[in-house]
């Protein structure tokens, strides 16, 4: 062994905190100077006065934010809301269920996982496209309505906020599933053979313990549902007319064709700033619910 | 498990199961049907896999992906593992915001990530093509693979470190002998990962591609965009069959880890 090796050795031994930094140093260095930093300079520009051709101008001005905060826009910041909210909704409704019989499906437990989990690991754009093959007017759906005589002219599906709505449930719904089942499966069973003994009924049985106890998997599921949607492009992109924009779509107009970099900036930050927002809500219940718990 | 579920409940389960899988199984069937513009079957071919291997922009940006996803995958699965290591075994001042940091990129919307990265590319005239496009996709791999790492360290003995430090081997040595081994099933699920969202994404790369470089995603959204023929088909299908086969050898090789270690 070299002695120069040895003697970096020895004083990494005698510096531990060093030794932290020197594993952690390359990687920091990459997240602050690529994700960290470009952060910041994007907060700036939405605070800067806009260029002619792209790019900002050097000044102070608020005018992005106050152009985004007036009715036209706000109406996208509230769909997008409507949005991600009805999306969690729906993911709750189809995904409970299910993640309750994978819980408590025995020696099937992993089949039906590994079903939940393959969409997941799929091509985002692929599914996308895939919802689009199925309901686009000259699409399956409608060329079999036609042809059992159910409609007579093709229902319009795609490019509207039906599809969006469809869009997003399809993408996210795995994320529902996964926690769901984690907790479910934490669950005693021997906690509802006691309240069976004791006279309660299947839907009280529900209510009082199976409930309860999967909250931390529901409320951590709703998080991992509500964020990807609220901050969604490629979905209302692609399944979404001119009307059912969302903020994410938005944004990358400014940055395309408007040319408008401060406005997008802005949107951008108010996006960013409403997904941290659901994660303190989330960290508060979460730790709420914990001291609870004990 | 004691009690029975109810009939409507396992229907609904595998309703919502089918409604999952079934958009993807009719898209592969129709990869194979001979009609160019309707969705009745006419015959079988294979005419639009014939297609795709004449196109030379879908060549092109199938290398673009792979340059990509594989030097992004060493690299965020370098960084991260170091970062784990780090987190597991290390008492540092600042590690809470640390770890805020680390999730912050998991969180934040990938349009965010990616038009950020354009003003900084912008900002100090790096010139755009698969080094940027490989640097962003880094950034955004990097906390993933540091957090299914994690997952494993967790749950590992530390003290087979000492036995072998114990035995002889410095730190370096127990760290490639001991370490690693014992880790691999660690790095490679965050090496599956940080290969699929490379190779899947679309939104932050569109901002860092510039128009010379292209990676798969980026021609198959121009296809889906144009809504052309069923070689989108053909393309979805190829790709379907490509994550699956990734994911079953890297549930072998992790199985094998995993018994090498017993």
């Amino acid at each position: 062994m070299s002695t120069r090796r040895r003697r970096l050795l020895g004083w990494l031994e005698r510096h531990p905190e060093a030794q932290a930094w020197a594993l952690l140093g390359p990687g920091t260095i990459w997240m602050v100077v690529f994700f960290v930093i470009p952060v910041l300079i994007m907060c700036a520009y939405s605070l800067m006065p806009r260029g002619t051709y792209g790019g900002v101008e050097v000044g102070f001005t608020l005018e992005a934010y106050q152009r985004f905060f007036n009715p036209v826009y706000l109406i996208i910041l509230e769909r997008t809301f409507v949005a991600a909210l009805l999306c969690t909704a729906l993911c709750v409704l189809l995904g409970y269920p299910v993640a309750y019989v994978i819980a408590r499906s025995g020696r099937w437990k992993n089949v039906l996982l590994f079903l939940v989990v393959l969409p997941f690991w799929t091509s985002f754009l692929v599914r996308t496209f895939a919802l689009i093959f199925l309901m686009r007017d000259t699409g399956l759906i409608n060329s079999w309505l036609l042809k059992l005589g159910l409609v007579r002219e093709p229902i319009t599906m795609l490019y509207t906020s039906f599809a969006v709505l469809t869009g997003l449930v399809y993408g996210f719904l795995p994320f529902m599933i996964l926690p769901i089942y984690a907790s479910l499966e934490k669950l005693d069973p021997a906690l509802l053979e006691a309240a069976e003994i004791l006279g309660a009924k299947p839907a009280a049985r529900f209510r009082r313990i199976t409930l309860p106890l999967s909250r931390p998997g529901l409320v951590a599921g709703c998080l991992l549902v509500f964020i990807p949607a609220l901050g969604s492009f490629l979905t209302s992109d692609l399944l979404g007319g001119a009307k059912e924009l969302l903020i994410g779509n938005l944004v990358q107009n400014q940055f395309t064709t408007a040319r408008n970099w401060p406005f997008g900036s802005a949107a951008s930050t108010v996006v960013m700033v409403l997904v941290l927002g659901a994660v303190l809500i989330y960290l508060r219940v979460r730790d709420r619910e914990t001291v609870g718990v004990i | 498990m004691g009690a029975r579920l109810p009939r409507w409940l396992l229907a609904f389960t595998a309703a919502v199961l089918a409604l999952l899988h079934l958009p993807l199984v009719v898209l592969v069937a129709f990869s194979f049907n001979a009609s160019k513009f309707s969705v009745e079957w006419t015959a079988f071919t294979l005419n639009w896999y014939r297609r795709l291997a004449e196109r030379r922009d879908i060549l092109r940006a199938l290398r673009g992906s792979l340059i990509v996803g594989g030097s992004a995958t060493l690299l965020s699965v370098a960084l991260g593992t170091l970062i784990a290591l780090a987190l597991a075994r290390h008492r540092f001042r600042g590690r809470t915001i640390y770890e805020a940091m680390l999730y912050a990129p998991i969180v934040t919307p990938e349009i965010v990530v990616g038009i950020s990265m354009l003003i900084l590319l912008v900002l100090v005239h790096v010139p755009l093509g698969l080094a940027t496009i490989t640097i962003a996709h880094v950034a955004f791999s990097v906390p993933f693979v540091a957090v299914v790492v994690l997952a494993r360290l967790s749950g590992m003995d530390e003290h087979l470190e000492e036995a072998a430090m114990t035995l002889g081997a410095d730190e370096i040595a127990a760290f490639w002998k001991i370490t690693v081994p014992l880790l691999w099933p660690g790095i490679l699920a965050g090496a599956l990962l940080a290969f699929i969202m490379s190779f899947d994404d679309y939104v932050i790369t569109s901002f860092v591609a510039g128009s010379g470089s292209s990676t798969l995603p980026l021609v198959i959204y121009g296809m889906v965009r144009r809504n052309i023929e069923p070689s989108i088909n053909a393309i979805s299908t190829l790709i379907l069959v490509a994550t699956v086969v990734l994911l079953y050898l890297s549930d072998r090789m992790s199985r094998r880890a995993a018994t090498v270690d017993e």
